[in-house]
């Protein structure tokens, strides 16, 4: 049972592939390791796979026929292609990059969306406790505990998208995968998400996907480079920004394309 | 001279006008019909839209006749037309929405795939089927084998005009939700069926309403489809197995017999106006839901 | 969870597997009761006959066919300056304002009028009027019924071909502006043109509508079995004749309604399948 074996690593992925089309691959044989406890940036041009590889840790690929993926995804140790499929969302958090509250449900009823969607029934002291802890670690309990049976969308972008954070994180996952969580909100709001990261990282173990590269230096412990498919750097952020082993990630970190 | 001043830019501009202006004069003429329609059904209904239109059932002929010639009004309402189109109506909706809904979802999930393309095509092709065509497949399917008319076979038929308009709402409501809603509801770790009944038909649901609404108006004045199948009753009857009558159906009694042509305007102003109001309820639900 | 996972698939298969049996029992149910005609009078015989006599037993269905087509081509016609207007109006010079919304929901309610009360609008208002004007001794006939189909047919047309209209890039039609095109002059060069197609296709489905219509036309259109000599003359259409004289038809008259109304609803299949395949291509 080789595959159980807590190697201390939190995810590793092994050359993991996706495919749309068969014989052409968005993901190309990744291979990395994750460390617990720490944010890890995928940066890349548009198109390089990132979004895709992210979505693939989640097993969201599942729901369009046609993709298949292949390699072994292993979260603690345990390959999640021999999960089943709503386990691994539960451990793996999803924050995508538009933030999408449930439209028909409640701030508190978006928070134990998780809950709800997997039957598992909690009474009403369970419920405030998860809705309070959960608001409060993304640091929205303040801003909308008066209005917590207010319909989510009725924030702004960014209450919004702290608010998914919270939905993701009532699950208490393992993992927080976030699809450029920033790309749609303002500046503020944008540095309050990154800020937030950063305490989350005390907690979960974070990967985020983002185009922004003063964010990726701003908040990730380590840094991956994908160009068309293939990972191309995998480093200490501020190894990869110093000095950048392959040259086509210090084209990108300099700007001449991407 | 006075040609080259009429020439080119001038000339054209004034062309341009007088074009915009016949564009508009026509788009006026056009909404006309609609008030003309309106005002005549109200300035030949309003005496009879009263309270017996809505406790009475229609008179006989008879009845009729001997009120015309002492010179009363004529005796009675449409209650049994009302009861029927109500009955016919209920069924029909049971039978066409959770069917329609189911469909449209079906579609809405599998996009391209060839069924579901198949199932897409022979929705719009039943959109299509004129309604007189319906009343007359509904007669050979359920009105023959069931020995009969029926307020049954009457919705059967109006059920299968509302279905393409069910499915085709539900569709384009969904359609409309963002892919990572559904996503979001996976990863959170929901089953399908969980993501399909708690989030997304939930979130599409005033686009769904709409859709109903605005098929219920649709079949809810259906004249012909009726003729064919629920035959026609002069008192109120809630047995789906047996003939029943219809606002319609009522009025194109009337219309058909001189005895009873007054009492024509206020029963069609009724339905008019219930349908306009179902109408312009569903619109308006549609547009702040677009708002928002 | 699986299992109502699998449970709310089957339900949604087996929905949509029922629109495909049900599509089925439409075509064989009218396929099987025509069956009887077809054997008595053969199919082009049937089409190219112009009698319909219920004594002898003889049915032919020119004279509906003729009257459908009459009567759905003119209030097409009819209805082509109005619609067309009403466009225009909504897609191009007050695309996206309050008055555009006004308008268009008007004439959308218009579609919401009851077949029955165009009927009763056509007989006892318009009617008087075609007398008056002495282009009708009676009223009734191909024109009456045309014109109220026209006025029915209005939405139809004109709410999908100004959202066609609306589609126009903006920047096509700025390029003609800036050459110093006036306002008619864009709508003629660039406006129609490019959205041509869809407008075609839009009246191409009204069309359709016009030929399926049955209640208003019934009530208008005179009810006689002959192929209408002008257009103030009388006539039924396919959907009026099985509306008159289906209640007392049986035996090989109710076959031989059966068959027109198998023959409308190919026809009316065939024109909206040409209409959406147009859209489809437009689209592309």
């Amino acid at each position: 049972m080789e595959n159980t074996i807590n190697t201390g690593y939190i995810l590793e992925l092994k050359e993991v592939s996706v495919s749309y089309t068969p014989g052409k691959y968005a993901v190309d044989k990744v291979n990395a390791r994750i460390a617990p406890n720490t944010v890890t940036a995928i940066m890349g041009p548009s198109g390089c796979g990132k979004s895709t590889l992210l979505h693939a840790i989640n097993r969201l690929h599942e729901l369009y026929p046609g993709i298949s993926t292949t390699g072994e995804i292993l979260l603690k140790g345990e390959n999640i292609f021999r999960m089943n499929p709503m386990k691994v969302r539960r451990l793996a958090g999803m924050v995508f990059q538009r933030p999408n509250p449930f439209p028909t449900m409640s701030i508190s009823g978006n928070v134990l969306a998780g809950y709800k969607l997997n039957n598992i029934s909690l009474n009403k002291k369970e419920k405030g406790l998860i809705v309070e802890r959960s608001l409060r670690s993304v640091n929205l309990w303040d801003e909308v505990k008066d209005v917590l049976n207010k319909k989510g969308t009725f924030l702004s972008g960014g209450q919004q998208q702290r608010l998914c954070i919270a939905r993701a994180l009532a699950l208490k996952p393992e993992l927080l995968l976030m699809d450029e969580p920033t790309s749609a909100l303002d500046p503020i709001s944008t540095s309050r998400i990154e800020d937030l990261i950063l305490e989350l990282k005390k907690e979960y173990t974070i990967i985020i996907v983002t185009h922004n590269m003063s964010q990726a230096a701003r908040i990730s412990d380590n840094a991956m480079f994908m160009y068309l498919g293939k990972l191309v750097e995998y480093g200490t952020t501020r190894q990869m920004f110093t000095k950048p082993e392959n040259k086509r990630t210090e084209d990108y970190l300099t700007g001449s394309f991407g | 001279m006075k040609k080259t001043k009429l020439s080119a830019p001038r000339y054209r501009l004034m062309k341009s006008r007088i074009f915009f202006y016949l564009v508009c004069t026509f788009s006026l003429l056009t909404m006309i019909p609609l008030f003309l329609i309106i005002g005549e059904l109200i300035r030949k209904g309003y005496k009879q839209f009263n309270f017996d239109l809505f406790t009475k059932v229609a008179p006989t002929s008879m009845e009729a006749m001997l009120a015309r010639i002492s010179g009363d009004a004529i005796p009675g309402g449409i209650l049994n037309g009302l009861a029927g189109t109500l009955l016919i109506l209920a069924v029909a909706i049971v039978l066409a929405i959770p069917l329609g809904i189911a469909t449209g979802v079906y579609l809405a999930e599998k996009k391209e795939k060839p069924l579901a393309r198949l199932v897409r095509n022979l929705s719009d092709l039943l959109q299509g089927i004129p309604s007189i065509v319906i009343g007359v497949i509904v007669y050979i399917w359920v009105v023959k084998p069931m020995a009969g008319y029926s307020a049954l076979a009457g919705s059967t038929a109006l059920a299968i005009m509302m279905l393409p308009m069910v499915i085709r709402s539900t569709e384009e409501s969904l359609k409309m939700l963002p892919d990572s809603l559904k996503e979001a509801g996976l990863a959170l770790g929901g089953s399908y069926s969980a993501v399909v009944l708690r989030i997304l038909l939930p979130s599409s649901f005033s686009g769904l309403f709409t859709g109903a609404l605005l098929a219920i108006s649709r079949v809810m004045g259906e004249t012909a489809p009726l003729l064919v199948t629920v035959l026609g009753a002069a008192t109120v009857n809630w047995d789906i197995t047996q003939p029943t009558t219809a606002v319609s159906l009522l009025i194109w009694e009337f219309y058909n017999d001189p005895n009873l042509a007054s009492l024509i305007w206020s029963s069609s102003l009724l339905l008019l106006l219930i349908v306009l109001c179902i109408n312009l309820l569903a619109k308006s639900i549609a547009k702040k839901w677009k708002i928002q | 969870m699986a299992k109502m996972d699998k449970l709310l698939r089957g339900i949604l298969l087996t929905a949509a597997c029922f629109i495909i049996v049900l599509t089925a029992g439409i075509v064989y149910g009218l396929v099987s009761q025509s069956w009887d005609a077809f054997a008595s009078f053969g199919f082009f015989r049937f089409i190219a006959s112009t009698e319909w006599d219920s004594r002898n037993d003889i049915y032919g269905a020119l004279p509906f066919i003729a009257g459908t087509v009459m009567t759905a081509v003119l209030a097409i016609l009819f209805c082509i300056p109005f619609s067309l207007s009403v466009s225009l109006f909504n897609g191009e010079y007050f695309r996206n304002k309050k008055l555009s919304l006004f308008v268009s929901s008007v004439v959308d309610l218009l579609a919401g009028v009851p077949s029955i009360v165009f009927g009763l609008w056509g007989f006892y208002t318009l009617r008087p009027v075609l007398v008056d004007l002495g282009l009708s001794q009676q009223g009734f006939g191909v024109l009456l019924a045309s014109i109220v189909l026209a006025v029915m047919i209005i939405p139809y047309a004109s709410s999908l071909s100004a959202e066609f209209i609306a589609m126009v890039p903006n920047d096509l039609k700025e390029g003609a502006y800036s050459l110093g095109a006036t306002n008619l002059e864009v709508i003629q060069r660039v406006s129609l043109p490019v959205a041509g197609s869809g407008i075609f296709a839009s009246y191409i489905l009204a069309f359709g509508r016009a030929l399926g219509e049955t209640m208003a036309v019934t009530m208008l259109i005179g009810n006689t079995n002959n192929i209408p000599r002008n257009l103030a003359d009388t006539g039924n259409t396919m959907a009026s004749i099985i509306a008159n004289q289906f209640g007392e038809a049986g035996g090989l008259k109710l076959s031989a309604l059966m068959v027109i109304g198998l023959l409308l609803f190919f026809i009316t299949a065939s024109v909206n399948f040409i209409a959406k395949y147009i859209m489809k291509l437009v689209n592309r």
